[in-house]
Order: structure tokens, then C-alpha cells, then sequence
């Protein structure tokens, strides 16, 4: 008599053990879902229309028939009894001489506030898919919360029939788990041009809406309409049915590398499976797992080995792939190969004389070479120079192009900001006969105000004639890329890039993450250059920026509080003396900036301080950034019988103006109420000598390696104007400098006449006075009152005491 | 530093540590920076730069390397070791992320 075999889920892995099934069993198949068994891989291209459900049918009645299998499709199991080897269902109880557990997983749910309000789905089977369909009319809203392989198909799916969909991802970049924040930043662009809003490093807080999904709300305060959610944020095996009937279960049922778990009667396969502590979603290895348990249940020898599986992303075309261990570790090296002009970014990793890993972006041909060498661990050493450009180069091969990136620019991206001049004018320039560089200047004035730009104009030169041009050698950035600083900055601005890694792509990086010099200069270029866009990064900051402290030579931190123009009251020197007092502060010294400065202060005390100084009114005094530090104060007319304006009232407006914002390098100020310059404003990177006809204004001037005095940029006669100007110039120097150059180096290289002029122009200093007010709207906050609130954050992860350690 | 009889203690969940950056876990032998790259790897270091003593943990992190904040010398995460023309050795402890959660392996 045949042996009667109970299956439990009509999933691919138990559709193809099914296949490989013998004829001595008698099968029962169970399926929660009223359907058979389906290719789930293809539910994106059904979401997106590209397929009909019926095409992506693997099972239809008559193969189940041919098989005499017995369906109970719809039919939920609802209990296993493994005494009487019985399955509960709605049909009663079917008895099993062999079960096979294949529950799948299900979706997880992030239990936020509103995720049970209808118009919330997941994106696991038929259903889903069709609500989505149903919901993704030409101009509805939906939100995506989950970035990873399963919810970029669903997002691309759903925007594909038309819907605007965002993306909210808890993590820095897409598909963290397949991709390093390169190849990260590609797919997120890809998806962007498609439409589609990518929000990374989102942590959604609440589902908003009375009867149905109205908005997603997330931690940062943002706010995205939304007609449907979708909650794609990962998978856990479904193992209700075994964890009740006592099987044992770790976070997946437990199997052998037979597929038994702890009952030899039962066996388990698929998503819903722990083996070897390791967890399975892609398709390769259930496969696996099914010929196994079908070679088992016929009666022969088989024993599943999980083996390596690739990632591709279902969405028409985005070309990625992503295999094997790209991580770091020791011992382990990267090739990094990238064409910023096609969006090509592949990188391989080595160990010793083996490929372990390879993303890649843009362009996946070689991905099954790579593949293969990974998997069959074979020594690349001979081919090692030539390794990322493929099969096709077994020998010789093609170098990366320092110009690819200027190369890539199209002919309206604007090279030369301040004459508004584009590559393609260039072109026709020396097109036209301009072979050098001063005569493509007084041909197009590209290069010739600030000149910033000279090295890009160069380059253009230099694609433009071929070999016949020999630029000057400006140095570049840093070891990571061939281009100078001023490049950069004007990629940045002509590219619209608006990340580190979208800078790091674009411009052809020649590492992966950068180094310690360029990244915090990439940050602050583009926090400068996109104030409401880009986000940003304290892990690229120096230490005294991430800390909001200045670390001394000990480990130990100093603090100083804003003391507007100087001046402080009784109350407030109160509160610094009582936080020396509570914190055992070593040293209180008074600073040359006219403030407080408290010396050696522990890392964990700094919240505890910050909160106490903040009750007394105070904020940071950005004593440790590249930033606005301090504006020194005399007394002025208010008490001094020369003074011949309010000075200490300037500088206190000044102050207020201008702090929290972000420079290339630290700024400090100076007001004096007359000439006798009791401030010492003209050593200082702007300073204000108050007349009795009104304010000069003076810059550049410098007082520490260097010693310079500042010369003047314009004297006016009322305190409005002295505050617009001196807000226009800061702006002027943050949309121009190169980073960690102060004020007086800047103008050095640009001129002081430019200056002037920018400062004349009435149009250009308002639209400079505007974009800096903007910047500020987002930067004037005191990081003290934030950063307070998080103590943890500031103490060591953990402790460990003597007696643990022994 | 011997693999034989190394224990491993559990120092807290990954997501304590930012991307690119570390955090510090104190010992009675001093404290140990662990630090996680932009790919999840953990590490484990004596927070200590051989140069001037400045506090590793405090450096920014890019690829496997971190730059010491108080001189900018640079060590290779994964050794421990000074690169470029900076010569010196920092101690390293093996570390490990097991289900989201970070372990250091110390000498008993």
C-alpha cells in the first residue's frame, strides 16, 4: 500500500520536491492560499504589468492530476498531532505516514501606530499584488517602508502603472544587505529618474489616517501622503504550526541536512527552515533543499551543503548584481572600477589569491564569470590586473580615464559660475581657435573672476584638443581622486550630486569610502551647496564637529558656552561655576574669543553639562567647528566716552546672525567702536571699525601662523547694511572657499576686487544674503539641546569589571 | 590573545554603534574601540594610538581604516597596524556580529 505523504504549502521549494517526488507516495497538499503553487519571483513583473498571472502559473489542475495529488487548496491546516500523525484542518483530520512542513515566512510588521488601517498591505502573494495593482491608478500616492529586494520591486511595480510612489528606507543606502553605498547610490539614482522618491535613513514613527492610510509620518518630522502602504521591511519563517506541535524551532524549524526536524516522521523545507543556524529567502537554495527532501523521501542518499547565491533585482532595467562577501575584513582587498559617465560602478573583492565577492552596477555581463570564480574558489593572481574588465580581457585592457568625469558633463552644465559660462561654450571656443587658457577667458570670461574654475576650464581644454594641451598641475584633493578641490566644488554644483557617494561615483573615487581628508571636505561642500537637501553626515566630521567639544591632548573635552558679543550676566556665571563645580572641571580659563572656557570635561559628563548650561539659558559656543566662532566686543558708545556706535550691540546682532553656521575653515569677528581698536577687529577674518559717519568693513585679515591685517571692503553707513554685507560675504566664502581655508587665503586667491564687486552688485549680494538666511533656517540650532538628550550615546557601550573578566 | 582559550563576551547590539564610526567598551586593562565599517564589519582595537595615546574610537572610519583623531595617523583596521610612513602596532581582539548583536573575544 502506497505511504501517504502530507504536504503543508503549495510554495515553489515544495512545488519542485513535488516534481522530483517518486511514484510510492500517496500526496495531500495543503495550501492556505486558494491557488497552487505559482513562481513568486515573478509577482513583480505581474505588479508592474509586464506579465498576467496566468503566465507565471507552475502548477496548473492537470499536473496535479497527472500526479494524483489530492489539493486542498484554501483549506488552512490548523494543527499537527504527531501522536496520532494526524493533520486538523477545516476538512478534519488527515493522517500521514511522512509530513512535510513548507509554511513559508511571513511578512514582518512594523507595529507602529496605524498599521492595522486598511489600505496597509505587505507583498507576499497574489493578493497583495492585486491590491497594489488596484491601488496603483495614474496619479495615486504610495509609500514603500522598506528599500531592500522586495520592496524596490514593489515600488518600481507600482510607479510603473503610474502611481507616485516613495521609498522609505531605515537604512544610509538601498538593498544594505546586497550592495555597498556605491552601488547604493546608482540604484537610488536609477530609481529617482524613474520617478520614484527615495527618503534613506527614515525610521517611520506612525500610518496617519481616520477610516483608511492617509500619510506615513517618520521620526524626522516628514510627512508623505499616501493612498496605500506597503510594508516590505523583511521576512520571518512561519513556524506557528511546528512551535505548537513541539518541534523544535530556533528562529526557523530546525532540520538536519536531511530537511528532518526533531520528529524523524516530519520534515520541513523552504523559507519556514533553519539549517545550521543560517536562514534561507532566495530561490537557489530551496531548490536545493527540494531535491534533497525528495531524494530522501525516495528512498536515497541526500544531504543539502548550502552554497553561495547571487542577487538580481527584478526591475526592467536596472542592471545589478551582487554575490558572495563584500565586507570588510582581514586580510581582504578591492579592485574598484568605475565609468561615472555610463553609471558603471563594479567592485571585486579578494582574499589572497581568491575572488570572495563583486558588486556590480551599470553593467552585470561578466556577473556569472565572477560568479563562477567565486564559487569555485579559483586563483586569480595571473589575471589579477585585468580581473574587473572581464573574460574578454585576458590580456591587456583598458586604463580608468582621469577625464571621464569632466567627459560625462553634458554641454549645458555650467562650468564657470560666476560668468554663467557651460562646457559646450568652451568647446566652441577652442573649437574656434582658443588654445590657451587666457584666450579661452577673454573669449567666454569662463575662469576669469573668481577662478575657481581654472582647473575644470583646463580640462574641458584638454578633451577638447586631445594631447596637444598641457594643463597646469594643480594638486588634487587627496590620494582618493585626481581632481583639486575647485573641481570638485563645481562638479558638485554642475552635477546636482547631492551625496558622498553620488560625489564618489560621479567623480570617479578612486577608494571605496574615502579617507579622513576628503570626506569631512565632501560634507561640508555639499551641506554648504544644498542646504535643504542633503543631510548631514557626523561619521565624515572631525571629532571636536562630531562631539561638539574640542578634544584635548588627554581624551578629555573642553566646553564653552555662547557668550553673545562677550557680554554675560550674574546668573550665567553662576551656572558655569556651579557645572565646574558638579563636574570637577580642572581648569576654568577665560579665552581670547571673550567667553568661558571649561578644560577637561570626561566624554560621558558632556550631556549632564550641556543640559545644566542650557537651564541657564546658553547654547554651544561652537568653540571646536569650522564655523562661526566668536565676535569680539568692545564697549562702544553705550559706556565709553570715544565710542562712536553701539559695537558691543553689533557685535551681539552679528552674533545672532551668524551663528550655527558652517564654514570652509573657522571664522572669527571683530567690532571696534572707534579707531583706537580696543577689539581688535582688524586682525580678524571680518572686521567692523565703528566711525562717526557709520562702519568699515574690513576681511581677510589673520593672527596665528600668520599675522595680516584685513583690508577693507566697503565702509556703509547704517547697521542693517554692515549685517547684510558682512551675512553676504560669510555666504560668499562658504559657496567659494577651498575647505580649511580661512578667510584671508580665499581672498588671496580670488582677489579682493572680485569681492568688491560682489558686494556692489546689489542683485548679487541680496540673492548671496537670501541663500545664506536659507542655510540658516536649517543650520541655527543649538546641537547642545539635541545631543543632551541622548546620554547613552556619550558613555562606553559597556563596562566590563574585574570580576567578569576573570 | 590566544584563540584557544579566548572567551567571548557579549558587548551590545550593533545598532549602538553608528556606520563609519565606534564606540568604546572599558576593561580593567584600559579601554578597546570597536569599530563598524560602512559594510557591517566589526572590529576591535585598544583605544590607545601608540603615537600620543589619542583616542582611536574618536577617528573617522573609511573603509577598513581609521585615522586617529589628535595626529591624523592612520591604522589598517583589520591588523592594527600603522600605514604609510607612520611606524607603530596597535592591539587588536577578535570581534564578531551574531545576530545583530556584537561579541569581543578578550583572554580570560
Amino acid at each position: 500500500m502506497a505511504k501517504k505523504l502530507v504536504v503543508i504549502g503549495a510554495g515553489m521549494a515544495s512545488g519542485r520536491m513535488l516534481e522530483n517526488l517518486g511514484p510510492d507516495w500517496q500526496v495531500t497538499l495543503f495550501n492556505a492560499e486558494p491557488r497552487g503553487n505559482y513562481n513568486r519571483l515573478m509577482l513583480s513583473p505581474v505588479l508592474s504589468g509586464e506579465k498576467t498571472y496566468a503566465e507565471i502559473i507552475t502548477h496548473d489542475a492537470d499536473w496535479y492530476g497527472a500526479q494524483r495529488i489530492d489539493t486542498r487548496f484554501g483549506e488552512t491546516v490548523t494543527k499537527i498531532d504527531r501522536n496520532a500523525r494526524v493533520v486538523v484542518s477545516a476538512g478534519g483530520e488527515t493522517p500521514y505516514d511522512a509530513l512535510v512542513i513548507a509554511t513559508g515566512s511571513a511578512p514582518f510588521i512594523i507595529p507602529v501606530p496605524g498599521h492595522k488601517l486598511p489600505g496597509v498591505v505587505t507583498y507576499r502573494d497574489l493578493e497583495d499584488t492585486n491590491t497594489m495593482i488596484a491601488a496603483s491608478r495614474p496619479g495615486a500616492r504610495a509609500v514603500v517602508i522598506g528599500g531592500g529586494l522586495l520592496g524596490l520591486e514593489a515600488a518600481a511595480g507600482m510607479a510603473a502603472r503610474g502611481a507616485e510612489v516613495t521609498v522609505i528606507h531605515l537604512m544610509g543606502h538601498l538593498m544594505e544587505r546586497q550592495l555597498d553605498p556605491s552601488a547604493g547610490y546608482l540604484l537610488q539614482k536609477d530609481l529617482e529618474r524613474r520617478g520614484i522618491r527615495v527618503h534613506c535613513k527614515g525610521a517611520t514613527k506612525a500610518i496617519l489616517g481616520n477610516d483608511r492610510v492617509e500619510a506615513v509620518l517618520l521620526e524626522d518630522g516628514t510627512v508623505y501622503p499616501a493612498d496605500l502602504v506597503c510594508m516590505a521591511v523583511g521576512i520571518r519563517p512561519e513556524t506557528r504550526l511546528a512551535n505548537d506541535c513541539g518541534l523544535e524551532v530556533a528562529r526557523g524549524v530546525v532540520v538536519n541536512d536531511q530537511m528532518q526536524t526533531s520528529d524523524p516522521a516530519v520534515f520541513a523545507l523552504g523559507e519556514c527552515v533553519e539549517h545550521d543556524s543560517q536562514l534561507f529567502g532566495l530561490v537557489a537554495p530551496l531548490y536545493d533543499q527540494a531535491k534533497v527532501l525528495a531524494a530522501v523521501l525516495n528512498g536515497e542518499t541526500g544531504r543539502f551543503q548550502p552554497v553561495q547565491t547571487a542577487t538580481k533585482l527584478k526591475v526592467t532595467g536596472v542592471d545589478l548584481f551582487s554575490a558572495g562577501d563584500f565586507a570588510e575584513a582581514p586580510g581582504r582587498e578591492d579592485i574598484v572600477f568605475r565609468d561615472p559617465g555610463r553609471g558603471i560602478y563594479k567592485r571585486l573583492i579578494l582574499e589572497g589569491e581568491r575572488l570572495i565577492g563583486a558588486v556590480l552596477y551599470g553593467d552585470t555581463a561578466d556577473g556569472s564569470w565572477f560568479f563562477d570564480l567565486i564559487k569555485t574558489g579559483k586563483d586569480v593572481s595571473d589575471m589579477r590586473d585585468t580581473l574587473i574588465f572581464g573574460p574578454a580581457f585576458a590580456a591587456g585592457g583598458t586604463k580608468a580615464d582621469p577625464l571621464a568625469a569632466v567627459a560625462a558633463l553634458p554641454p549645458e552644465a555650467e562650468i564657470c559660475g560666476c560668468n554663467g559660462v557651460c562646457k559646450g561654450k568652451i568647446e566652441a571656443a577652442v573649437q574656434g581657435g582658443a588654445l590657451t587658457l587666457d584666450a579661452v577667458r577673454a573669449q567666454t570670461k569662463a575662469s576669469a573672476s573668481c577662478g575657481t574654475c581654472t582647473g575644470l576650464v583646463e580640462k574641458v581644454m584638454a578633451l577638447t584638443l586631445g594631447d596637444g594641451f598641457a594643463a597646469n598641475a594643480n594638486p588634487a584633493m587627496c590620494k582618493c581622486t585626481d581632481h583639486t578641490h575647485e573641481d570638485v566644488r563645481r562638479m558638485i554644483k554642475a552635477g546636482g550630486l547631492k551625496s558622498i557617494p553620488a560625489v564618489m561615483q560621479e567623480l570617479g573615487w578612486k577608494t571605496v569610502g574615502g579617507c579622513a581628508s576628503c570626506r569631512p571636505a565632501l560634507n561640508y561642500y555639499l551641506l554648504a551647496d544644498w542646504p535643504l537637501d542633503y543631510r548631514d553626515d557626523r561619521q565624515s566630521r572631525f571629532v571636536n564637529e562630531r562631539n561638539h567639544a574640542n578634544i584635548q591632548k588627554d581624551g578629555t573635552y573642553s566646553v564653552v558656552p555662547r557668550m553673545w558679543g562677550g557680554v554675560t550676566t550674574p546668573d550665567e556665571l553662576r551656572a558655569i561655576a556651579d557645572a565646574a563645580d558638579k563636574f570637577n572641571v580642572p581648569m576654568v580659563k577665560v579665552t581670547g574669543g571673550q567667553r568661558i572656557d571649561l578644560l577637561g570635561v570626561k566624554k560621558e559628563d558632556l550631556p549632564a553639562m550641556w543640559s545644566d548650561l542650557n537651564a541657564a539659558g546658553m547654547v554651544s559656543g561652537h568653540a571646536y567647528s569650522k564655523g562661526l566662532r566668536t565676535v569680539k566686543t568692545c564697549v562702544g558708545s553705550e559706556f565709553c566716552r570715544f565710542g562712536t556706535q553701539d559695537s558691543t550691540g553689533l557685535g551681539i546682532k552679528l552674533e545672532k546672525l551668524l551663528w550655527g553656521s558652517w564654514t570652509p575653515a573657522k571664522v572669527k569677528l571683530g567690532v571696534s567702536g572707534c579707531p583706537r581698536n580696543c577689539a581688535e577687529a582688524t586682525c580678524k577674518d571680518i572686521g567692523v571699525i565703528c566711525v562717526d559717519s557709520g562702519y568699515q568693513i574690513s576681511v581677510a585679515g589673520a593672527a596665528g601662523m600668520e599675522v595680516k591685517e584685513t583690508e577693507l571692503l566697503m565702509t556703509v553707513a547704517t547697521e542693517a547694511e554692515a549685517l547684510e554685507i558682512i551675512a553676504a560675504f560669510t555666504q560668499l566664502y562658504r559657496e567659494n572657499a577651498r575647505y580649511l581655508h580661512r578667510i584671508y587665503k580665499w581672498v588671496a586667491k580670488v582677489g579682493l576686487d572680485w569681492c568688491k564687486d560682489q558686494m556692489a552688485d546689489l542683485t548679487t549680494r541680496r540673492a548671496l544674503y537670501d541663500r545664506f538666511l536659507q542655510s540658516q533656517s536649517v543650520y541655527q540650532t543649538d546641537p547642545w539641546a539635541e545631543l543632551a538628550e541622548r546620554p547613552a550615546d556619550w558613555a562606553p557601550m559597556k563596562t566590563i569589571s574585574l570580576e567578569a573578566a576573570e | 590573545m590566544n584563540a584557544v582559550t579566548q572567551r567571548w563576551i557579549e558587548v551590545g547590539p550593533l545598532a549602538d554603534i553608528p556606520p563609519q564610526g565606534a564606540r568604546v567598551v572599558r576593561t580593567p586593562a584600559g579601554c578597546i574601540a570597536v569599530f563598524r565599517t560602512a559594510t557591517d564589519e566589526v572590529f576591535a582595537l585598544n583605544d590607545r594610538c601608540p603615537h600620543k595615546g589619542g583616542p582611536l574610537s574618536e577617528g573617522i572610519v573609511h573603509g577598513a581604516s581609521v585615522t586617529c583623531p589628535l595626529h591624523s595617523w592612520v591604522f589598517d583596521l583589520n591588523s592594527g597596524a600603522a600605514q604609510g610612513a607612520d611606524v607603530g602596532q596597535v592591539a587588536t581582539y577578535p570581534a564578531h556580529v551574531r545576530d545583530g548583536v556584537v561579541y569581543l573575544g578578550l583572554a580570560p
